[in-house]
């Protein structure tokens, strides 16, 4: 009985939405009787980022409020899918894990402005937009991952060190094309030009050790392969590896490596966000917002850094001591929207450079 | 009588042409976006990657369709025609690497071979290297390892359609042949293939489809392809536009590629002019054959299916006991409810359309069947695009329109719920079943439907009395094909789901797109074992297809 309730209520998840299911139901002979929405009301969400990683703070939310949360994720299309249901979308609010899909939401006209006290005090202001389309709730930093044997202290402590002739062949780094990347690369788009910023992707190719490809976590592994001596990954991958009783063979290969944090001491460490926004044509706007301030809060943000191991993205919260093991790093001042405006640069550097092509090794 | 019959063909007609158009809409909608200007893009790929995408692409078709026609074609032949030890074994268990996923296989390979993979790492115990200098081992993650995970994974269409194709031909052609002096070999590569030529070209074409639209594991292997340009100047230099160009100039090659194969035998024709169906004859192969045969068809099974099972099922043992059962019920449920509901639809739709075409013969109905099954080749999430912004468009009229008239508002009745998952389901696995049912009715000789009409047979009737009987074996295997493909499918399911809705493939996605393959396993595995069943059900049929054996007394007869 208890299966039943959860599958109609899977099939039904909410009346604006529930005509198909009706429908389906009633072919399969199965009675249309959905759950009633909760007294306190629900929102809906459209998310970037996997279920299994939001669902304890989107449960821990419910439990507080009473405010129901409906969730579809998928990778891509979620912005295509804002644009063609227009006004009538059932989205309230929107979460990703990068600066670069919400700056796309802003260009195309699917978010509303928030004017919330509580975001603004907890969310520094390089980290939401100017006119509060979006707010960030964690950060990563996309650091170095640097053999311990191979690389001495202070050797590599740039971006620009990654073009150095003397690492030839010694470079690793996932596709270029990835979201994380192309952020990085037009951050420095960003800050050096493009022409510098041309000349700087030239020398990581000719640096690299074997053609991109493979996660973050991968570059660590070629790391403890002996492959390369310093590779470009997210902070979070680290702490991830460490703690893998699931895959205790990844603790070797986070065991090879130590962090840097590049340009710390200079224009500081390129951050990404994972953030959120609330749609221009959401019908419950007030527990949209509620549901990001939520997330901005002190529960949210410390569960973020425990079960993610991302920085929180609050003044005064802690991150995981693991993560603050590392060191703490001064991060890159430049607004992540300004970063955004170069992705479709980057990409098409990414192009012109042939950064997926280069190293010896297909 | 005449006149009847002239209005009956041209209602099928007007009813294929609409069943058409719906399910063309998508892909039409996807050529509209491409439309809209695209800031140069085309300038720009030209002069960067361009080229690579082409010949990555081409070379990566060109593996796939001459692996899977080879494996395909070959252990169809074996099975049908040769005796061997496990012949009745193999005759069902070849189709069994179309219940897994590619990107499974891909994931799991990767595991299995890498560096720090066993067979790497007992290779090194064994030999004393100590490290990736010493030796030179393969690299799964490229070009060829994405060809030989697709050929293993793909090769069943080839496989099903081929030996459906053998079975269904007369023992007469190759009496005469033999009697004209010719041995087993060249009476397959001069009669039986040739007549089988139909079958195993829209086998190949839809392993080929299936490799096009196929992004999870180019983009795990560091393979770049057309089709992961598309996705990267739509999401990376934020051009829907453009993005639709790519996939529609894609689209231009692939009809090109089919009309130039269909131009290439228009003037041959593959029914069968008899109708004497006898046992097959089969030649028993012994000891150094036989093993041969054995290896050919055991070696795509344990590559394409054991080995990916068995590597799941290890995971699965230590990852079971977290897996929350009820939550995995419902996606079940899910996954087979879905599944099923589109494959009786698809079954039913390519049944309609394929015999539409044989009545009609116009070329307008035979154009818009092709582009109706078109949708197979474009990218999954490009193309759940395209099923979203005509349903997107339709909901917001009807809604308009009811808040203008009666003053109430529907919302959107069909974007974002389970009917548009199944219809995009249909509109992507349509050429599965239109392609199965198309290449069945070409066996049927045209003087069959000629004796049903004398007769007094409507083109309802004579499609109920005669083709029906013939077909139905066709008909099970396209909807098990269909049926098998959307318990995998993945880039539409995620786009046009309703809110709180995963199923097996959804669900494993999350996992296996963090590279956690291990903690979903036990949904891996089940989707892998909710195929094993109808992929047996779909071999029974092909065997039983075989019209002398089993159904030839039905029908007219």
């Amino acid at each position: 009985m208890n299966i039943f309730r959860s599958l109609m209520k899977s099939l039904v998840p909410n009346p604006r939405t529930a005509f198909g299911a009706v429908l389906l139901a009633a072919v399969l002979g199965v009675p249309g009787n959905p759950d009633p929405a909760s007294a306190q009301g629900e929102v809906n969400l459209y998310s970037y980022r996997q279920p299994f990683l939001i669902q304890p703070l989107l449960k821990a939310f419910t439990k507080k409020t009473g405010i129901d949360v409906n969730v579809v994720f998928a990778p891509k299309g979620v912005l295509e899918r804002l644009k063609a249901e227009g006004a009538n979308s059932p989205a309230d609010a929107v979460l990703t894990v990068d600066i670069g899909r919400l700056h796309d939401m802003v260009e195309a006209g699917v978010l509303r402005p928030v004017a919330s006290p509580t975001l603004q005090k907890n969310i520094a202001a390089q980290y939401r937009h100017p006119d509060g389309l979006w707010f960030g709730l964690t950060v990563r930093a996309r650091v170095f991952y640097v053999s311990k044997d191979r690389v001495a202290p202070g050797a590599i402590a740039s971006y620009e060190d990654l073009a150095r002739p003397d690492l030839k062949g010694r470079v690793c780094i996932r596709s270029g094309k990835h979201d994380y990347n192309i952020s990085l690369i037009a951050s420095v788009i960003a800050n050096r030009g493009l022409d510098e910023a041309r000349e700087w992707l030239n020398g990581v190719r000719a640096n690299l050790a074997r053609k991109p490809q493979g996660n973050d976590r991968a570059q660590a592994k070629t790391i403890y392969e002996g492959l390369c001596d310093v590779a470009v990954a997210n902070t979070y991958y680290m702490a991830a590896m460490v703690t893998n009783d699931k895959a205790p063979e990844q603790k070797m290969w986070a065991a090879a490596t130590r962090i840097v944090f590049p340009n710390s001491d200079g224009r500081g460490t390129h951050v990404n966000i994972s953030g959120a926004a609330v749609t221009r044509s959401a019908k419950n706007v007030d527990n949209a917002v509620r549901l990001i301030e939520f997330l901005s809060e002190d529960f949210a943000q410390k569960l973020y850094a425990e079960r993610n191991y991302e920085y929180p993205v609050k003044a005064g919260v802690a991150p995981h001591p693991l993560v603050e093991s590392w060191g703490a790093f001064n991060a890159d001042s430049v607004n992540l929207a300004e970063v955004a405006k170069q992705r479709a640069a980057a990409s098409r550097l990414v192009d012109e450079v042939g950064l997926d092509f280069g190293g010896g090794r297909s | 009588m005449a006149s009847r019959a002239l209005f009956a063909i041209d209602a099928w007609g007007v009813g294929t042409l609409v069943v058409a158009g719906l399910m063309a809409a998508p892909v039409l909608a996807v050529v509209t976006l491409a439309i809209a200007a695209a800031d140069d893009i085309w300038g720009h790929l030209a002069r960067t990657v361009l080229p690579h995408y082409t010949r990555t692409t081409l070379a990566l078709m060109l593996g796939v369709g001459v692996g899977v026609f080879l494996v395909g074609t070959g252990a169809a032949w074996l099975v049908t025609m040769c005796r061997f030890p496990g012949r009745d074994i193999f005759a069902w268990a070849l189709l069994l690497p179309l219940a897994v996923p590619a990107y499974i296989i891909a994931y799991v390979y990767t595991d299995v071979l890498e560096y720090a993979g066993p067979v790497q790492g007992a290779l090194r115990a064994l030999f004393g290297w100590s490290g990736p200098k010493d030796y030179w081992f393969p690299e799964i993650r490229s070009l060829a390892g994405a060809i030989a995970m697709m050929t293993l994974v793909l090769y069943p269409y080839v496989y099903a359609l081929a030996r459906a194709a053998f079975l269904e031909q007369s023992v007469c052609a190759l009496e005469v042949s033999r009697l004209l002096g010719r041995g087993p070999w060249r009476s397959f590569t001069s009669v039986a293939l040739p007549l089988a030529r139909p079958a195993i070209v829209i086998g190949v074409s839809l392993a080929l489809m299936e490799t096009l639209n196929d992004f999870g594991t180019v983009d795990y292997f560091a393979v770049y392809t057309f089709t992961a340009g598309i996705y990267d100047v739509w999401l990376n230099m934020n051009s829907t536009s453009g993005a639709a160009q790519l996939a529609t100039v894609m689209l231009v090659l692939v009809l090109a590629l089919i009309a130039a194969e269909r131009w290439a035998r228009r003037r041959l024709r593959f029914h069968h002019t008899t109708n004497r169906y006898r046992e097959l004859p089969s030649y028993r192969l012994r000891r150094f054959p036989a093993a041969l045969a054995v290896t050919a068809c055991a070696a795509p099974i344990v590559l394409g299916f054991v080995v990916p099972s068995a590597v799941l099922f290890d995971y699965s043992v230590d990852t079971f006991a977290n897996t929350p059962m009820t939550d995995f019920a419902i996606y079940a449920f899910n996954s087979l409810t879905l599944s099923s509901t589109a494959a009786l639809l698809a079954a039913g739709i390519g049944l309609f359309m394929a015999y539409g075409v044989r009545l009609g013969r116009g070329r307008a109905v035979r154009a818009a069947t092709r582009f109706a099954s078109i949708g197979y080749a474009v990218p999954g999430a490009v193309l759940a695009i395209g099923v979203i912004v005509p349903l997107a468009r339709l909901d917001n009229a009807v809604d308009a329109f009811m808040g203008d008239v009666f003053g109430v508002s529907t919302g959107l009745l069909l974007s974002g719920t389970v009917a548009a998952v199944t219809y995009g389901y249909l509109v992507r696995f349509l050429a599965l079943s239109f392609g199965t049912m198309d290449a069945s009715l070409a066996k049927v000789t045209p003087s069959m439907d000629g004796a049903a009409r004398t007769l007094g047979s409507a083109p309802l009737g004579a499609l109920r009395r005669v083709h029906l009987p013939l077909m139905r074996g066709s008909i099970l295997a396209a909807a098990i094909l269909v049926f098998v493909d959307s318990m995998k499918e993945l880039p539409m399911t995620l786009i046009l789901r309703p809110f709180n809705f995963e199923t097996l493939a959804t669900y494993v996605y999350q996992f296996a797109s963090r590279e956690l393959l291990e903690q979903c396993a036990p949904a891996a595995l089940a989707i892998v074992a909710a195929g094993v069943l109808p992929v047996i059900l779909l071999s029974v049929a092909i065997t039983r297809s075989r019209p002398g054996q089993w159904e030839g007394r039905r029908g007219l007869a």
